[in-house]
């Protein structure tokens, strides 16, 4: 499948990003030369190969439902911009 | 033309768990803003999730009393998408392969009984909660709901009426409850319900456009945001005008459902398996172990109530429609073996004295053994019903024991025969008129002789005795 202009837009703008039209050019070329390189694997017979969930031939790591100590507040919030009330201090969305 | 509403819900219940879905930090409601936080439900970069092993069986306790197929092979997904409440960029979540799927319930619509057919049930992560400031356009998020487990139960549309949805909820939760996997408490969010609902020309089988309502976190928001959305969409439809997809939120204060956002199409979310967690596999010894567990369900508790005790459906359903609440009929009945009494004395007194101390059967100062024993003495004929109803009221708020109070208010039954026709005689004397009536063919006086020996003995006459009384002395 080949990646449009436009899908390469769209797909920036979901991870929101702003692209110039000359990254959208370079970007659409990489992507496609990505795709196509992984493309290769369709020539690949696999009737009879049962699909992966993982690449790890683990299943069930599981912990048991126990409570740990948590990080003190000061830490949770050290790395955050900005800080108010004991929250991470955000512009409005809604 | 008529139209006929097409609904579907989707629930998320927070399972009670003591730890977060994939990391050891409390689950506990109401902490101060991001006390129970750590790398992992902060996103750092780095960390790893490990599963909670009582998250799934949990969810495969659902399942099975849903009667869903539980998947032998489950994992988990990323759902990608931006929102301040939400630190990895992503929910780890369950797309393919969800652990339980094709399930039904048994519901019960103004007398009629339906299935309602359970598309999928799926485990995944809650996000953060925001705290809007009130004066300035900025929000504070706080970390800690970040991480605790939830089910996501999907229902097909195969609800018609926002009846049907607010009983399909109603009976979802019972059943939550009934497992003790989540608290049903829907003001805090550990009950969530989100609707789609549609229209579409009576008798099409064809489906009309969706709008997806939120923000509805009670069963009155839910009935009315329903309400409210069919008018609308019915108006549309009536002026030729479309229903655009969308997703509405319920406002509560103006009644009416508002425009959030278009909605965003399944593959923008762009959901891949998680790399970071590994397959589970649910073997049928598992499966089978987890169904020895499970409880007596509302719906098999309800049917058992009916034959085994003889009771109505209505009482029933009641009595069942709150675990705690069937316990204590059955408690009471071990002791007074009089079901039908018991159910009726729960469902008038009870209920009503409890709805106006604004307190649950689980803090009910009358034990199951109190009322039993209180029954017990109207059986005895030591009280009257009439006057066990004042005594129940006492009781409820003081939480004393019916004999002490029938004691301390001198409200022991009047029984002594002899003492009564004492009495009887001297109304009789004092009524010579009504008594010739009554002779005269107008029995219909007895009401009124029995109204004066209540009133000469302040309600505490035994009422058998003194119709039996009053129709010996009449009869001459």
């Amino acid at each position: 499948m080949a990646l449009t202009p436009e899908l390469v837009n769209h797909v920036a703008q979901l991870a929101r990003l702003t692209l110039s039209a000359a990254e959208v050019e370079l970007f659409t070329r990489q992507l496609n030369d990505i795709l196509g390189y992984v493309e290769k694997l369709n020539e690949l017979d696999t009737t009879g190969v049962p699909p992966m969930a993982h690449v790890l031939e683990i299943s069930n790591a599981f912990r048991d439902d126990a409570v740990k100590d948590s990080l003190p507040v000061e830490q949770a919030l050290q790395n955050a911009p900005a800080q108010e009330r004991g929250g991470f201090l955000v512009p409005r969305i809604i | 033309m008529e139209y006929e509403p097409v609904i579907g819900l989707e629930v998320h219940a927070q399972l009670l768990t003591q730890s977060k879905i994939f990391c050891g930090c409390s689950t506990s409601f109401g902490a101060p803003p991001n006390t129970h936080t750590c790398p992992v439900c902060l996103g750092m970069p780095g960390v790893l999730p490990v599963l909670n092993k009582q998250v799934v069986e949990f969810a495969i306790k659902m399942g099975l009393a849903t009667n869903c197929q539980i998947a032998p092979l489950s994992r988990f997904a990323r759902k990608n998408y931006f929102y301040p409440d939400l630190p990895k960029g992503y929910q780890i979540s369950q797309y393919e392969l969800p652990l339980a799927e094709h399930g039904f319930i048994n519901i019960e619509v103004n007398g009629t009984r339906q299935q309602v057919r359970i598309c999928r049930i799926h485990m995944e992560e809650d996000a953060g909660k925001l705290i809007h400031d009130e004066q300035r356009p900025v929000s504070y998020v706080d970390f800690n709901r970040t991480g605790v487990p939830l089910i996501e139960i999907v229902s097909e549309p195969d609800l018609h009426s926002p009846e049907a949805a607010v009983e399909y909820l109603r009976s979802l939760r019972n059943i939550l409850l009934y497992l003790e996997i989540c608290d049903g408490n829907m003001e805090e969010g550990s009950l969530r319900c989100d609707a789609n609902i549609s229209l579409r020309p009576m008798g099409s089988q064809e489906l009309g456009t969706r709008t997806e309502l939120k923000n509805m976190n009670s069963f009155r928001h839910l009935q009315r945001a329903l309400e409210y959305e069919i008018r609308r969409q019915r108006a549309l439809l009536i002026n030729g005008e479309a229903v655009i997809q969308e997703t509405r939120l319920w406002d509560e204060a103006q009644n009416q459902t508002l425009s959030m956002r278009g909605k965003e199409e399944a593959h923008d979310y762009r959901y891949f398996p998680d790399p970071d967690l590994v397959p589970v596999e649910i073997s049928p010894d598992w499966i089978e172990a987890v169904r020895q567990s499970l409880p007596e369900l509302p719906e098999a508790k309800k049917a058992r109530f009916m034959a085994d005790y003889g009771l109505p459906e209505y009482d029933a359903g009641v009595l069942t429609g709150d675990k705690a609440l069937a316990q204590y009929f059955e408690d009471c009945v071990q002791q007074f073996d009089r079901p039908k009494q018991i159910s009726n004395w729960i469902m008038s007194e009870l209920l009503r004295e409890l709805k106006k101390a604004e307190r649950g059967i689980e803090s009910c100062l009358v034990t199951p053994t109190a009322l039993a024993r209180l029954l017990s003495l109207i059986e005895q004929g030591t009280i009257s019903g009439k006057i066990a109803k004042a005594v129940f009221e006492e009781m409820i708020v003081s939480g004393k024991e019916a004999e002490a109070i029938v004691q301390a208010r001198g409200l022991v039954q009047i029984s002594d025969e002899a003492a009564l026709e004492t009495l009887a005689r001297e109304i009789l004397a004092a009524h010579a008129p009504e008594v010739a009536e009554y002779q005269g063919g107008k029995t219909k006086l007895m009401g009124f002789f029995v109204g004066q020996m209540m009133k000469k003995t302040k309600g505490q006459a035994n009422p058998k005795l003194v119709n039996q009384l009053f129709a010996r002395l009449l009869k001459k």
